[in-house]
């Protein structure tokens, strides 16, 4: 831990920071409101074509016919690309088209429309197979299997603890229910794609919406025939990744090979159709669940079952995580996969965290209320009940429900289930639920260079993908060197820079500041020996602030005096990811959210709603405090409105536009206010990630919030007025 | 989109000379949030687009024939700003719903009325009527937002126009011009909307060639009025339903009453039934509540919107307690 003394690598202690901890805002935010931030779909070098693709329209089939010549004969289409995941050009074989949206064929002309007339020039004929969609629906997935002998059940195991049925027959109080939440959609604002542009035949740069800027050069290499070293991947700026953007798509490679054969640049972003329907989904879940309790409201036994899918694999939300955040002794769970005809899931902020809590904590919360209990007791209660291995943070869930408790006045308004009167059709309700996270340092490393002026920069191979990494590193070597933001470069968002790990899991940030951390303390006690011998100090007497170096509090010399003795070159020091000292893991955090339901509309509106959250040192509140509220607005998403709908008779995603995939505006998210967690136990933790944690409760807790307004428990999520109004009416109370 | 010619008259006979050259395969553009999103997904591929939105006759808003006649081309924007809507108070309500400012500074009045449906299927290329072999797709498929009245037909979509209900019930008329240069008519905007029953079919009785060039109010007259759209979202969203009422309240009673449905059918949706429920009454919750009821009592929903029809109920009562200033519209 940092207090600890024989540490090589530590951060300040707390009360000398300057910038470390502080509000901070982006140092790219101007760069990106005015636009001279350039993300890969912005990349235009003279001559870029411009591509679209014709994708499947059938959610299972083959292609009976495939004519492309009528697209190349298109003036101005310079490149016709088939997929061979679809169709093999040179033998006409038809590979199974599996999924409504599946890329056929690309197109790159001089501009967009052209690729567009290119694309509808295309003749393609299907042979329609048999599918299956309905992610619901598990006996109709036993049946359509039974039917036509394709698979569409998987078991994907079962296991107990305990004696589950000699605990329900001893419970007080036992609790049935069905909960789910259906599969949503990637929906970053830039889409996937890239911009390819080769330097003859042997030399290829790739501008990628990614993740994952060091992991992806080989990813083209590969399939292309290239040598790693002859790509060169770059990710400045990205327009939002969640955990879809970690590859080099098939569509990238496309990219890559019509700008080879036109020696021209190409750039090829899906549409946002496309986006919707292939670019990653999060796998959905339904649960059959029986939870028990003794008279005091100690949780006793969990038995349940749920399915769900994540496409074509057959998985659902992961067996060996439920119930979520607490285990309880008696435990009983199944897991069933539903193979679907849908686009392949991909890893979503926090997978499959957000799933597992609205599974988990509804069915909790319903129980409280057969308990006659207050839902915030049941929660209490039963914390000594967190699964082994967080079982650390239950003291802090206790202090973090308390404060979350304060900001809302949950004692003051919280009342029993649908007992709320109030005026009319509208009535409110409160909802909490918590979740934990790992968000342990990623790989990472970085060159930091201090010239002899003074002048600071690092170069390492990580992305921001507009969550303030750059931001944060710039604060880390700022606040180590004593100099401001300004004094201080960060070279980010190319292979070519020390590599560092993709962004996902909430690693990041513990990757890149314990990195910096690290080569900004090697590099300052390099310079502080050059110090200490022109101005005859002792080095460990120095420090670096406000652009000075100090002897025991007074002035040496200045920082670019001080630099000036590296020498004619640059000082260079090498950091990597140091997770002894500088970095920790595992979080928990509590939400709780009050709610207006309108029992006449079934229409919900989000009144008031509390995050607290922990993650150990907070290197900018500010952005930290962002990372919060746009977990929470993602989370208000998937629980109002956000969901894929597939239709059950043509096998196709109905609503792949912004029209019908709903997503909430400014006038949906109601008041948050995020408290971050931070006593001195947090910040000697070290720092730890925040990206995925705070969008895994809103689903549970406002799930719950609804079923205390109204008394009846809105199953499935999103909780839209169809299904508010069909609960309540099955409930009677409509 | 196809590669179109595009055409910018002056003029309302330039217009309609534009138009009729090749009238099947030309379109008219206003504000365009309606029109460029359907060819875009090759829905309408038209040879040529006629843009009006230089016709200052169409911008106007005058005094006529002893009520309020409004070009075509009027923003929703214009709608909210221009004080003389101000009486109508159903209608403004009705472009203070658009919660899209975008939409509201270019969309017109007049688009809004022959906006096409935002059935899935339509949009997903399977026509207005949304066959698939035969099959009704949205029986047989996902009809959530799909129609829970005269929806007997082949058609199940849901009229699109925000504004519809409100005009009808303020008793409006839609001036059509065209096809022929000196051609037009006033017509009740009530029997403005057809429900196609065949894929060539359109949802208004426009013929190729012809425009809508102004949408006439009669004096307010001392009714009162109120709209609800109920809306999932708060930004930019389609109501589930929506319902506009015009009142004439004499002595603390209802003499005369327009209820009419918006996004429940495939053309706005007159409820007769609502309005005799309200004649005589005083306006309370229990009496809108009454006329909801009434406003709902034969609908026919499909297997998957029965909730519509709740709703339904509830934007027939909101509308109606707006309407008498008892309720300010929101949750």
């Amino acid at each position: 831990m940092a207090d600890e003394p024989n540490l090589e690598y530590f951060w300040p202690p707390r009360e000398e920071n300057v910038l470390i901890g502080k509000d901070i805002q982006r140092i790219d935010g101007i760069a990106k409101a005015t636009g001279r931030a350039k993300y890969s779909s912005d990349i235009n070098t003279p001559g870029t074509l411009f591509a679209k693709l014709l994708t499947s329209n059938q959610a299972a089939a083959k292609i009976k016919m495939l004519n492309i010549e009528p697209a190349k004969k298109v003036p101005g289409v310079r490149a016709v690309y088939v997929f061979p995941s679809a169709y093999d050009i040179a033998t006409g074989e038809s590979k199974e088209i599996r999924w409504d949206g599946a890329p056929i064929v690309a197109v790159a002309a001089d501009r967009p429309e052209i690729a567009a007339d290119g694309v509808r020039a295309i003749e393609i004929e299907y042979e329609p197979l048999p599918f299956f969609v309905d992610e619901e629906d598990l006996a109709g997935a036993e049946k359509a299997q039974e039917e036509t002998g394709i698979e569409r059940v998987k078991s994907l195991g079962d296991n107990t603890e305990g004696d589950v049925e000699s605990a329900l027959s001893e419970a007080a109080v036992v609790h049935k229910g069905y909960y789910g939440i259906h599969t949503i959609s990637h929906c970053c604002l830039e889409p996937h794609g890239s911009h390819c542009e080769w330097d003859g035949n042997d030399k290829l740069e790739v501008h990628l919406s990614t993740q994952n800027v060091s992991g992806t050069p080989g990813q083209f290499a590969g399939p292309l025939g290239l040598e790693q070293t002859a790509v060169h991947v770059q990710g400045h700026y990205e327009g939002g990744g969640f955990g879809s953007k970690f590859a080099a798509d098939e569509w990238d490679l496309a990219c890559a090979e019509m700008a080879k054969t036109t020696g021209k640049p190409v750039r090829l972003m899906l549409d946002r159709a496309t986006e919707l329907k292939i670019a990653g989904t999060r796998p959905s879940g339904f649960i059959d669940v029986t939870i028990a309790a003794d008279a005091e409201g100690n949780i006793i036994a969990w038995d349940s079952h749920h399915w769900g899918t994540s496409g074509m694999a057959g998985g659902t939300v992961t067996l060996g995580k439920i119930p979520y955040v607490f285990d309880f002794a008696n435990r009983n769970r199944k897991a069933t996969g539903l193979v679907c005809n849908t686009g392949p899931n991909r890893a979503w902020r926090a997978p499959p965290h957000p799933q597992l809590c609205a599974l988990t904590m509804t069915a909790m919360d319903d129980l409280a209320a057969k308990l006659e209990m207050d839902s915030y007791d049941l929660f209490m209660k039963n914390l000594p009940n967190v699964s082994k291995g967080i079982d650390d943070r239950i003291d802090v869930y206790a202090e973090q429900m308390k404060i979350a408790a304060e900001m809302i006045d949950w004692k003051a308004k919280w009342h029993p289930h649908g007992k709320g009167g109030g005026e009319g059709a509208v009535k409110r309700g409160l909802g909490m639920a918590l979740h934990t996270w790992g968000g342990g340092a990623g790989p990472c490393t970085c060159l930091l260079k201090v010239h002899p002026d003074g002048s600071v920069e690092t170069f390492l191979g990580s992305q921001d993908l507009g969550t303030g990494t750059r931001t944060v590193i710039a604060i880390v070597m700022a606040e180590t060197f004593g100099l401001t933001l300004d004094d201080v470069k960060v070279n980010l968002g190319s292979s070519r820079y020390p590599k560092s790990g993709a962004s996902g899991g909430s690693i990041t940030v513990g990757g890149v500041s314990s990195t910096h951390r690290m080569a900004a303390q090697k590099a300052l006690r390099q310079i502080f020996n050059l110090v200490a011998a022109k101005y005859d100090v002792k080095a460990d007497t120095l420090a670096a602030k406000g652009g000075q170096i100090l002897s025991d509090g007074k002035p040496v010399c200045s920082w670019k005096q001080a630099a000036g003795l590296v020498g004619p070159m640059p000082l260079e020091v090498q950091g990597e990811t140091t997770r002894e000292g500088l970095t920790s893991a595992t979080v928990g955090g509590v939400q709780m959210v009050e709610v207006s339901v309108n029992t006449e509309t079934g229409v919900i509106r989000i009144n008031d709603f509390v995050c607290v959250q922990d993650c150990g040192l907070i290197i900018d509140e500010l952005t930290a405090r962002s990372q919060v509220l746009g977990g929470m607005i993602m989370g208000i998403s998937y629980a109002l409105t956000e969901e894929r709908i597939m239709d059950s008779h043509t096998g196709r995603y109905l609503n792949a536009d912004l029209e019908n995939y709903k997503l909430p505006r400014i006038g949906d998210i109601g008041n948050l206010r995020v408290k971050m967690y931070q006593p001195a136990s947090e910040y000697n933790r070290g720092v730890v990630g925040l990206g995925e944690p705070p969008v895994i409760s809103p689903g549970a807790a406002i799930s719950n919030a609804v079923a205390n307004a109204t008394g009846v428990r809105v199953p499935v999520l999103p909780l839209t007025p169809q299904r508010v109004l069909d609960a309540l009416q099955k409930g009677g109370a409509a | 989109m196809k590669s179109f010619e595009f055409a910018n008259p002056q003029s309302e006979s330039e217009a309609l000379e534009l138009m009729n050259e090749n009238p099947e395969q030309t379109v008219v553009l206003a504000g365009g949030t309606d029109l460029i999103s359907l060819m875009q997904a090759d829905i309408i591929r038209p040879d040529r687009v006629v843009d009006i939105k230089n016709i200052d006759s169409m911008h106007d808003v005058q005094e006529a024939d002893g009520g309020l006649m409004v070009g075509a081309l009027n923003t929703l924007e214009d709608v909210l700003d221009n004080s003389r809507f101000a009486d109508y108070a159903s209608v403004v309500q009705a472009a203070d719903a658009v919660h899209a400012i975008q939409i509201q500074s270019s969309g017109t009045i007049a688009g809004d009325l022959c906006h096409l449906p935002n059935c899935w299927y339509y949009r997903n290329g399977y026509g207005l009527l949304a066959l698939d072999n035969g099959t009704s797709l949205p029986e047989a498929g996902d009809g959530r937002y799909h129609a829970i009245f005269g929806n007997s037909g082949p058609a199940k979509f849901v009229s699109a126009s925000r504004f519809a209900p409100a005009l009808i019930a303020w008793g409006a008329k839609v001036r059509i011009i065209g096809p022929g240069p000196d051609e037009a008519e006033m017509l009740p905007l009530e029997y403005f909307y057809t429900t196609p029953r065949t894929q060539r079919q359109g949802t208004t009785v426009l013929k190729p060639g012809q425009i809508v060039s102004h949408i006439w109010l009669p004096k307010p007259g001392g009714a009162v009025s109120g709209n609800y759209d109920v809306l999932q979202l708060e930004g930019l969203d389609w109501p589930l339903a929506s319902a506009a009422a015009t009142l004439t309240i004499s002595g603390g009673r209802v003499s005369e009453a327009r209820i009419v449905m918006g996004h429940v059918a495939p053309t706005p949706w007159v409820s007769h039934d609502a309005a005799t429920a309200l004649l005589g009454k005083t306006i309370t919750e229990q009496t809108a509540q009454a006329a909801g009821d009434a406003a709902v009592s034969r609908a026919t929903p499909l297997k998957d919107n029965g909730y519509k029809v709740q709703i339904a109920r509830a934007a027939v009562k909101r509308a109606i307690l707006r309407a008498a200033g008892l309720c300010e519209g929101g949750l």
